[in-house]
């Protein structure tokens, strides 16, 4: 489903972002990744959804390399993907339920088939009682909850979230979480970055570990890393010798 | 029919973002609407001054006057052939007596006429021709010329060339005005659109992120602009008409002095038809060089 293949990232202005990343994420599969801030999380997520192209290298997400990718095809590609940022992007000169709208109109919804279904996204990040509401006069969290029902009215069968339970208390982080587990559970394939240890413990599924834009360990449910001997024998090094975080799947996954 | 949907959806975001901020958007049709009122109202002019030389011409008329002295036989024989000739749909004859009788009721000379001792006039043929044009009627009265018996041969057309030249002079400027003036609509439009996509921004990013085509970006601001452009067109008609109405009422007051019944012609269906249709399409063209301009300046990062 998304496939590195020892992909650089070199912002202009010569920092090196992301160093040789190799790894595979399979269809369906839910995978957190971690890091220090400025590792490189955003950046890898980025390139997922072709919002940054890789410096070299090579990104293929459902078959198509984002290296190359022609800009007429990159909305249908974004279309398939759920995006959660970390900034939340919400537009404030709208109702939180036409926020959620926006990716329904783009694809075309018929009217009402549409609002049906954006209640029903409200519903599941229980903000159904504030669709009305600016998304200013939103709580941070609350604002969070709205960026992930946007990012998930389109059914889309690929999810990135980018930190989506940074601003979130125990209780909501974990609702969340569910709502994730719910989309795992029906072939949904997850990337998410986070640096919270809690939900790492709670719901356990593969992490990649980014330290200084490069890919170190890889872990298995608990977040922590695992000897790097049996990761190697799971997956053929490549050519390089580069291993890049890849292990079996855990129970979640 | 989803396609439908959409335009009718985005139509009804384009108005509610034209009355979002009434007093710009007022300015701006009310400034379109001048501009375009400027040319249409001079085609307006041309056309009614065009309709009225062709009143006042008439049908051209050439008319020729026998050399003294022909005879009754000589002229049966002419008259005849006239009638035959191609180019002559109706031909008159005017004997000399009628021709003094005439000058004497017309022109108010009847005392000095009166004290001729002799009738002075020649016999004169009025000849109507079929074809209208300047080119014909010159043809047709260099040919009249070398026919025997013909003194002189006059077409009275000095007058139509120059209100022609007049008209094509009037013509040239009415385009010019027409051209610059389209370029300044297309260019209020382009700005307009320019702020637009600025103040909009983060709109546009997000819907990008979330997979909008550039179509979908692109289209509210292309409805934007064709509905200012249809809107300042409405407003140019208004102006044209109301401008008409009130020239007109002065025109009657002058016009009764000198017996005529001259007035303004106001616009037909189709000159309405093509003004609201030409001011669309600039202001859709305006809002698509600066789309085409300004948008992919915003990528998302
Ligand atoms: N547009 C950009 N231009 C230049 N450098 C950038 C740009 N975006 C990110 N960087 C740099 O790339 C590095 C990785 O940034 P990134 O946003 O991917 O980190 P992150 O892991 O998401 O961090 P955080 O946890 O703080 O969100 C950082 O050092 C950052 O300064
Ligand atoms: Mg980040």
């Amino acid at each position: 489903m998304i496939r590195f293949n020892q992909v650089c990232k070199r912002y202009p202005g010569g920092h090196e972002a992301l160093k040789n990343l190799s790894f595979d994420i399979a269809e369906g599969e839910m995978v957190y990744l971690t890091g220090h801030s400025g590792a490189g999380k955003s950046t890898l997520l980025k390139l997922v959804a072709a919002i940054e192209r890789p410096s070299s290298g090579g990104v293929l997400v459902k078959g198509q390399n984002i290296r190359s990718i022609k800009p007429a095809a990159i909305p249908a590609l974004r279309r398939n993907i759920g995006l959660i940022f970390q900034d939340h992007k919400l537009l404030f000169d709208r109702s939180a339920f036409d926020n959620v709208m926006l990716p329904l109109q783009i694809c075309g919804f018929d009217h009402r088939e549409a609002g049906k279904r954006v209640r029903a996204a409200l519903d599941k990040v229980g903000l159904l009682e504030r669709e009305k509401a600016n998304p200013i006069a939103l709580s941070g969290g609350e604002q969070q909850r709205l960026c992930i029902a946007r990012a998930i009215v389109n059914r889309p069968t690929i999810l990135l979230a980018d930190e989506p339970t940074g601003n979130l208390d125990t209780e909501y982080s974990n609702e969340i979480m569910n709502i994730f587990k719910s989309f795992h559970q029906v072939g949904v394939t997850l990337l998410i970055s986070t640096h919270d240890e809690g939900i790492l413990r709670q719901f356990p599924a593969r992490a990649l570990h980014l330290r200084k834009g490069e890919l170190q360990a890889h872990s298995t449910g608990s977040g922590q890393a695992t000897d790097e001997t049996t990761s190697h024998s799971t997956r053929p090094s490549n050519d390089k010798g580069q291993v890049a975080g890849y292990s079996t799947s855990s129970g979640q996954a | 029919m989803k396609t439908l949907i959409e335009h009718l959806r985005v139509l009804r975001f384009t108005l509610q973002r034209l009355l979002l901020a009434p007093n710009a958007t007022l300015l701006n049709i009310l400034i379109i609407g001048i501009a375009l009122s400027l040319p249409v109202g001079g085609y307006v002019l041309l056309k009614s001054v065009q309709a009225l030389g062709a009143q006042i011409a008439g049908t051209p008329q050439i008319s020729v006057f026998l050399a003294s002295g022909t005879g009754v036989g000589d002229i049966e024989r002419i008259g005849d052939r006239l009638k035959q000739h191609a180019a002559i749909k109706r031909i008159e004859f005017v004997p000399r007596e009628t021709a003094l009788k005439k000058m004497q009721q017309s022109t108010g000379l009847s005392d000095i006429i009166g004290g001729l001792s002799q009738n002075p006039l020649p016999d004169a043929f009025v000849i109507h021709p079929k074809d209208s044009s300047v080119a014909s009627l010159e043809a047709l009265r260099d040919e009249l010329k070398t026919w025997q018996r013909f003194e002189h041969v006059q077409l009275d057309s000095a007058w139509v060339h120059k209100l022609e030249a007049l008209l094509d002079f009037g013509r040239m400027a009415v385009i010019i005005l027409a051209v610059l003036l389209s370029f300044a609509l297309v260019a209020i439009t382009f700005n307009t659109i320019r702020l637009q996509i600025l103040t909009r921004r983060e709109e546009i990013e997000v819907a990008k992120l979330i997979g909008a085509t550039d179509a979908f970006i692109r289209r509210p601001f292309l409805y934007f602009g064709l509905t200012q452009g249809l809107l300042g067109g409405v407003a140019a008609w208004l102006l044209i008409s109301a401008s008409l109405l009130l020239l007109n009422h002065t025109l009657s007051a002058l016009a009764q002095l000198y017996a005529s019944d001259f007035s303004l012609q106001g616009l037909t269906t189709g000159d309405s038809l093509t003004l609201l249709g030409f001011s669309a399409y600039l202001g859709w063209l305006g809002a698509w060089f600066s789309v085409s301009q300004h948008l992919w300046q915003i990528e998302p990062r």
